[in-house]
């Protein structure tokens, strides 16, 4: 699979009202590959994750998966937000059988399937709990699971822990990181949190805002096998720092 | 008694009507007991000593003994069942189209600018101002009633249900579209179920003005009927049986509110 971005621009409004918010943005992902981009709230990053999925058409440039431009939204591209995502009358097992169900697969693989990825998230205690009783971060699993079992040849996240609390999104940092490290999934993060560009991602893109534009781009090559030890070791923190300053830079107005 | 649950070592209670305050389970139920109860018990005092002619006022008992006989002689069933009937059947044809349509107008803003201007001016045209056009259309059967029930609650309905699903989330109709989700199954399966609680919530609010209407079309024209009997009672100065008739309507009434919220609560769980 392969998910190419193309000189990809976005104005909304028209007019006193036009606003430019992305400026030839082009990327590539392939399978198997985790990406995230990160930017200052207002720098567009939403909008790109609503391009790729086909709830926007850009302005000028297009999206490809394995070389079709994408024309709408399809389960090929699998989002997650941030919040209030969950069908709140149903359960987590039909949470994750919603989408299997929208796209009428055997009732049989259904419940199959949703078994299946309800322990790959660790949730098959939780079941059969409506949305209000599970905790956000076991509400954002539940999501997780949702869009994994209807397939997708890529995920799209946009600030999937920004709404939880720093332990939680921790946690959740791990699940994530361990949950592509063992099933190979093909991922695109948005994040404005530098710390989990760098712990989750292989490359981060560097998104500048009015316009949003990609700025720089960083490789990632550190020893993931423990998180906790990663966060706090020298080559980490000093990745940290300097991306940390390109984004300040980027934000002059700001103090 | 005190107005909040805990009452430990030396917390004063919140006084009943301070903001935010809750009171007891007995204090609630004793209140709401006693909001039906003093009325009751005042008209019993005045009609006892007769403070008020028993012509104009008439007492408990007579409104009873009436409500009996009207009973026995089975008026009071055929009339309950003429205006039942006629407000089931104008408003399920009202909640028909203003469910569907309010969805819609709802979900897709070009159906609701084709739709509520005219529905919002159409709304402020007084349903029983219809009366006279409805019977000479429809005659002065059971239709033209139905008819202006249906009128006078129709578009109340459709803009009620539209606000109602603006309330969707929008991430969960995207989430939708994106699980490979498609127009229909978005709009059945998605909005109109995140919404159900309010729609029927709506409902509940909204069929109360179809027993105004129904009355209105049965003073006007009709055999039978809560409206019609009273109607007739004020022409042979029965005020037993119109206060027993008034007393049929708010008790019918209130079974159907308790009843939309019975379904609200059986078939919304989540949402309460
Ligand atoms: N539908 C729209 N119409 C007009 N302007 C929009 C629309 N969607 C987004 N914008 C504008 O585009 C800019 C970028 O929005 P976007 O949501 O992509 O930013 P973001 O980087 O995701 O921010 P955040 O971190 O706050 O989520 C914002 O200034 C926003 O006001
Ligand atoms: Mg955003």
């Amino acid at each position: 699979m392969e998910l190419q971005v193309r000189h990809l621009s976005k104005t909304f409004g028209s007019g006193q009202h036009r606003k430019e918010v992305l400026r030839d943005i082009s990327f590539a992902l392939r399978s198997g590959e985790f990406l995230s981009l990160v930017g200052s709230s207002g720098s567009g990053k939403s909008t790109i994750l609503r391009l790729i999925a086909g709830l926007e058409q850009p302005s000028s440039g297009q999206v490809l998966v394995d070389g079709q431009a994408v024309q709408g939204p399809g389960p090929d591209r699998g989002m997650v937000f941030q919040k209030y995502s969950l069908y709140p009358w149903l359960s987590a097992a039909e949470n994750v059988a919603f989408g299997m169900r929208l796209q009428g697969l055997p009732q049989r693989d259904i419940k199959e399937r949703t078994a299946y990825f309800l322990e790959v998230v660790g949730l098959q205690d939780a079941a059969r709990k409506l949305p209000r009783e599970l905790s956000g971060g076991m509400q954002q699993r539940v999501a997780i699971a949702r869009t994994l079992a209807t397939n997708p040849k890529v995920l799209l996240l946009d600030e999937p822990f920004g709404a939880l609390d720093l332990q939680i999104r921790e946690a959740m940092q791990d699940f994530l990181l361990q949950l592509w490290q063992r099933t190979g999934l093909t991922v695109l993060l948005i994040t404005h949190d530098v710390e989990e560009a760098l712990v989750l991602a292989q490359r981060v893109h560097v998104l500048a805002p009015h316009p949003g534009r990609i700025v720089s781009t960083v490789e990632v090559d550190l020893d993931k096998s423990d998180l906790n030890q990663l966060r706090l070791s020298a080559a980490f923190l000093e990745k940290r720092r300097t991306l940390a300053g390109v984004l300040r830079q980027l934000e002059p107005a700001l103090v | 008694m005190a107005a909040s649950a805990t009452d430990g070592g030396g917390v004063k209670p919140l006084p009943l009507l301070s903001i935010g305050a809750t009171p007891s389970p007995l204090v609630r139920s004793g209140l709401q007991v006693s909001s039906l109860l003093i009325p009751l018990l005042l008209w019993t005092v005045i009609s006892a000593l007769e403070l008020v002619d028993g012509k104009f006022l008439p007492s408990p008992a007579a409104v009873l003994e009436s409500l009996a006989s009207m009973a026995r002689e089975g008026i009071l069933f055929q009339d309950i069942v003429a205006s039942t009937g006629r407000v089931f059947a104008g408003f399920f044809l009202a909640t028909l189209v203003a469910v569907p349509l309010g969805i819609c107008m709802g979900v897709y803003p070009a159906i609701c600018a084709l739709c509520e201007p005219l529905i919002a001016m159409l709304r402020y045209m007084p349903a029983a101002a219809f009366i006279p056009l409805l019977i000479i259309y429809l005659g002065i059967g059971e239709e033209p009633k139905i008819a202006l029930i249906f009128l006078g609650t129709v578009y109340f309905n459709v803009l009620m249900v539209m606000d109602a699903v603006k309330f969707v989330p929008k991430e969960l109709i995207e989430t939708t579209l994106t699980l490979g989700g498609r127009g229909r199954q978005v709009l059945v399966q998605v909005v109109a179920r995140y919404s159900l609680p309010s729609i029927i919530d709506t409902l509940r609010i909204n069929i109360a003005t179809s027993w105004n209407l129904v009355v209105v079309a049965e003073l006007v024209a009709a055999e039978v009927g809560l409206g019609k009997r009273i109607q007739l009672a004020q022409r042979f100065f029965r005020t037993d049986q119109i206060f027993a008739e008034l007393i049929v309507l708010g008790l019918i009434g209130f079974a159907i509110d308790m009843g939309f919220r019975l379904l609200l609560r059986l078939s919304c769980r989540w949402a309460l």
